[in-house]
């Protein structure tokens, strides 16, 4: 056990000086190409390694532990702190499982359901294009880097537009949405849009596909066969890239997913490269989805909030012209909702993967239990199996192609 | 007197409830209502057994005995095709029922289906461990092994996971604190300066929201500035307050405060 009481570096079942050919390295947690404090302990055998250790906690704020000492409303903002790439799709996997707990989900108002599934695209664009820029710059492609957060900043701008916030956006609430979307915003999306497919076409592509670095650092590394990914329970673009068929938002459509017209890309390759071609496939559905949802929004209603006044919070004029409105908001803000007992898991296909929520309630105020299933955590667990019988240079393609964030995996 | 606070929950608690509230329930479905659930539950209750099941929320609930978990996760896994373990943990039922309810979230990519397989283990009553059928299980049992101090036999590798290997208590069980117990205050201050400075460093404040009006190294005081870093913890020097008008006054607004200049006899009569 580590000596108590000085700052001493601790390696357990570690021997360093060993008798055989092995060797065992250090990997972060300050590294530049572990996306995030990952430390990995690695056993070598000359480049190969043999053994790999993926040790996390470096960034463990105890969200769960923190969801349980706040009301519902409260805890919003913190899951902005999870995916911190793409904080609306956290914010929504929350809200969505706190109105399944509710049973309010169906009376989400139209337009508060356009503008959430815009967002989500918006997210899933945005944190495509920054894997792809901190792939690529693990990779040595500097250029791709900078084209690809140049148009993720435009993405951003609009975000900015619409909530204020660039990266932590709460932008949903439990029951709809607070804003409605600012005018002109569609136009400017729809510019942005005709940029990003631009962009993925005659940028990333052109760059990377026939790259002929690219695709000797990508192909045939990281391969996740069928099994292992059942096994680890892998969602989302990791799941997709070893051939199984399988998105959320098809399979058990949330929000607008059911109207909307899109394909899910699927790739048998199960390496790193074809990972990366099915990101820049999602980019282009989530386009396509995006351009269909411009019009919806023009034709819904102007309602943005559902009207539940036992947990929601009635609208701004209601509560400035109606006594008991105000009265029910004030209830609603001082000691929150308090939700049937039950519980449920509710799943969302959060750019990462699968994004969970557990919640148990016991009527409280407050949640009695919390759980965050969150994708990244299982996707770091697969390297110790993963990054087995591979080279030295791989593991950090490798951990860029699962497209970890460690807000999501230490919550 | 002081008020009575239960040892056994110390998380955050409802300032008021009604006492004619009804706490409503999440209605709980028969299984036999979903065609497809009805089908699983049939040929798992002919092979073990099931003390409750019901569907809440469009999804399968079974509760099954702690120690046939291993056999009905894998019967699941390989005849009924749920062969993906989304996300295991536990919830903390220590004060009420002296025990943990562990719940395993499984999914079915064939039938589009959850089902959640919950069980009930006494507080030091260990569990199997499913990670040879699944090894997503892998992490997430260390993880509630360092969340509940829930024992899981035939883990290869239980050891804390986001915590350091070296910290005493569970986080997440309802007896320790938001803000961290003893230990946690004193851990970082012994880790970095060593136990000996213990009475030089002081304990770490763990509460975000912590204020201290005495320290005016790390506090603003506004309206009563001292200079930083004075220590004023004896006697607190009641400083004057600041002028932040202009000398001469704001155009059109009149400062009240300011002594009004007495006219004298042969002033007012010049007006």
């Amino acid at each position: 056990m580590q000596q108590t009481n000085r700052l001493r570096p601790f390696f357990e079942n570690l021997t360093f000086d060993r008798d055989d050919n092995h060797m065992v390295i250090n990997f972060g947690p300050q590294h530049p190409s572990a996306h995030g404090q990952l430390r990995l302990i690695l056993e070598l055998d000359g480049e190969e390694v043999v053994k790999a250790n993926p040790d996390i906690g470096y960034l463990h704020r105890g969200m769960e532990k923190m969801a349980e000492n706040m009301i519902y409303n409260e805890f919003l903002p913190t899951t902005d702190r999870m995916d911190y790439i793409a904080s609306s799709s956290n914010n929504y996997g929350f809200a969505l499982a706190v109105e399944k707990l509710l049973g309010i989900e169906d009376k989400v108002p139209r337009r508060a359901k356009v503008i959430r599934t815009m967002l989500l695209e918006l997210n899933r664009i945005i944190s495509h294009q920054f894997w792809l820029a901190t792939h690529a710059l693990d990779v040595g492609a500097m250029s791709v880097f900078l084209y690809a957060f140049r148009e993720r900043e435009w993405g951003l701008d609009l975000i900015e537009d619409y909530c204020g916030a660039r990266l932590t956006h709460s932008a949903i609430r439990i029951g709809g949405v607070p804003l409605d979307l600012p005018e002109g915003w569609t136009d400017n999306l729809a510019k942005y849009l005709d940029k990003v497919e631009r962009a993925v076409k005659e940028d990333y592509e052109a760059l990377l596909d026939e790259n002929r670095i690219w695709k000797m650092r990508l192909e045939n590394v990281g391969i996740i066969d069928k099994e292992m990914a059942r096994s680890w329970a892998v969602s989302g673009i990791m799941l997709r890239g070893s051939g199984f068929e399988w998105d959320l938002r098809k399979e058990m459509p949330y929000e607008l997913y059911e109207e909307l017209d899109f394909d899910i890309p699927i790739s048998d390759k199960m390496d790193s490269y074809g990972r990366y071609k099915l990101y820049m496939e999602e980019i282009r559905q989530s386009v396509r989805i995006l351009r269909q949802l411009i019009p919806m929004y023009h034709e819904s209603e102007p309602q943005l909030m559902a009207n539940v006044p036992q947990y929601i919070s009635p609208t701004k004029e209601e509560q400035m012209t109606q006594n008991y409105s105000l009265m029910q908001h004030f209830v609603l803000v001082t000691q929150g909702m308090r939700p049937p007992v039950g519980e449920v898991y509710v799943a969302t296909e959060s750019p990462k993967g699968e994004l969970g929520f557990y919640i148990n309630s016991q009527g409280e105020p407050y949640p009695y239990r919390l759980k965050i299933r969150a994708p990244s955590f299982f996707h770091t667990g697969i390297l110790q199996d993963l990054l087995v019988g591979c080279q030295l240079a791989d593991v950090v393609t490798i951990i860029g192609s699962t497209n970890i964030v460690f807000g999501e995996v230490d919550r | 007197m002081r008020p009575y606070r239960p040892k056994d929950n110390v998380q955050k608690k409802a300032y008021y409830n009604d006492r004619f509230y009804v706490t409503p329930q999440i209605p709980k479905d028969d299984p036999a209502s979903d065609e497809v659930y009805s089908k699983d539950i049939e040929k798992l209750q002919s092979k073990f057994s099931i003390s409750e099941s019901y569907i809440q929320r469009g999804e399968l609930v079974i509760y099954i005995d702690p120690d046939s978990n291993v056999e009905v996760l894998e019967f699941l896994k390989d005849e009924l095709d749920y062969s993906f373990l989304m996300e295991m943990s536990a919830v903390d039922f220590l004060a009420q029922r002296e025990g943990f309810e562990i719940f395993y979230e499984l999914l079915s990519l064939s039938k589009r289906k959850r089902i959640r397989v919950k069980t009930f283990i006494k507080e030091n009553q260990a569990i199997e461990s499913v990670q040879h059928l699944f090894r997503s299980a892998n992490f997430a049992e260390r993880e509630m092994f360092d969340m509940f101090g829930i024992q899981v036999n035939n883990h290869p590798y239980l050891k804390r996971i986001l915590m350091p290997d070296d910290w005493e208590g569970y986080p997440l069980r309802k007896t320790y604190p938001l803000q961290g117990d003893e230990f946690a205050q004193w851990y970082e201050v012994d880790k970095i300066f060593g136990k000996e400075a213990r009475d030089i460093v002081g304990p770490e404040i763990r509460d975000s929201a912590h204020i201290d009006r005495y320290d005016t190294e790390r506090f603003a005081r506004l309206g009563h500035e001292v200079p930083r870093g004075t220590d004023i913890s004896k006697d607190e020097p009641d400083t004057d307050n600041h002028e932040f008008q202009e000398e001469g006054g704001v155009f059109l607004i009149k400062d009240l405060n300011k002594p009004q200049k007495v006219l004298s006899e042969k002033e007012r009569r010049e007006r």
